[in-house]
């Protein structure tokens, strides 16, 4: 399988990875909810890496599926941050470990 | 070659912007050093055969969502480092050993997995050859509108619903006063 893609592809695949892991340490180290968004954005941009890296093996169809990707992020993006505004509005913070209406 | 050495340098930019991203505590320069992240995958996107992605990547997420991003935090007046935005030791190793066994999974399905179906190497010589021949937007774009016409107006629905939706979300609520007089 690694063979196919070449050392480039090969370090694609490592550099997804990596930056997978690292939006996943952001997201539970972080209380910014902001930030915490930002690296929600990173994970989708290490998704796309990986994606674009196995079109080449496979053909066009990981691009498109990268664009649909890309579309539905500015949507969630645009969305999310409405959320963290509203929720700005009522608490004055933007502290995760705030908003505790749904924690035991 | 100075393409694989290109390649290389952009991965490395990556991670390095990654690392740096969130360890910092102000959210500007956070944003900041993510532009700088997606310029570097953006840069791999181009040395991978996929210019039309690269040239989106740029537009779309260096500049419109991140733009957003600062758009909101000058908005809310968040642009100062606050000293409790990282969590404890606690939080730390818990979600450093999360992370870490998301690695070890992602590494072992992208290298060891012996039990893949035969691939075919189309690899890059075949979309090079379609770019040639298509242009490299055509080559994105005859598959979009044949193919995949269904999955585009979806998308597009899906674009004019979240933006009634964040319209709905982020408009302030107005008084009765203001409501009386409009």
């Amino acid at each position: 399988m690694a063979a196919a893609l070449g050392l480039n592809g090969l370090i694609a695949l490592f550099v997804s990875a990596i930056l997978f892991s690292i939006g996943v340490i952001g997201v539970l180290l972080r209380r910014n909810a902001i930030i915490v968004f930002m690296c929600i954005e990173l994970m989708l941009n290490a998704a796309n890496l990986s994606l674009i890296a196995f079109s080449r093996m496979h053909g066009i169809e990981g691009q498109i599926f990268v664009f649909f990707v890309m579309a539905v992020a500015a949507a969630e993006a645009a969305v999310g941050l409405a959320i963290i505004i509203a929720i700005f509005r009522h608490y004055e913070v933007v502290d995760l470990d705030r908003f505790r209406l749904l924690k035991w | 070659m100075i393409q694989d050495f290109l390649f290389q340098a952009f991965a490395a930019g990556a991670i390095l912007g990654a690392v740096i991203m969130v360890t910092r505590r102000n959210p500007v320069s956070a944003v900041i050093f993510l532009v700088g992240v997606f310029f570097a995958t953006s840069g791999m996107f181009l040395m991978l055969d996929a210019h039309y992605i690269a040239a989106i990547n740029v537009i779309l997420y260096g500049g419109a969502i991140m733009v957003l991003f600062l758009f909101v935090l000058m908005l809310l007046n968040l642009g100062h480092a606050d000293w409790r935005d990282l969590r404890g030791p606690m939080g730390g190793l818990i979600g450093g050993s999360i992370s870490i066994a998301f690695l070890g999974v992602l590494t072992r399905l992208f290298v060891g997995g012996t039990d893949a179906r035969p691939m075919v190497e189309v690899a890059g010589s075949a979309l090079r050859e379609a770019a040639a021949e298509q242009g490299v937007v055509g080559v994105v774009a005859r598959p979009l509108f044949t193919e995949y016409t269904i999955v585009l107006e979806v998308t597009g629905v899906l674009l004019l619903v979240s933006m009634v939706g964040t319209i709905l979300l982020a408009r302030r609520e107005r008084t009765v006063g203001e409501r009386e007089r409009t």
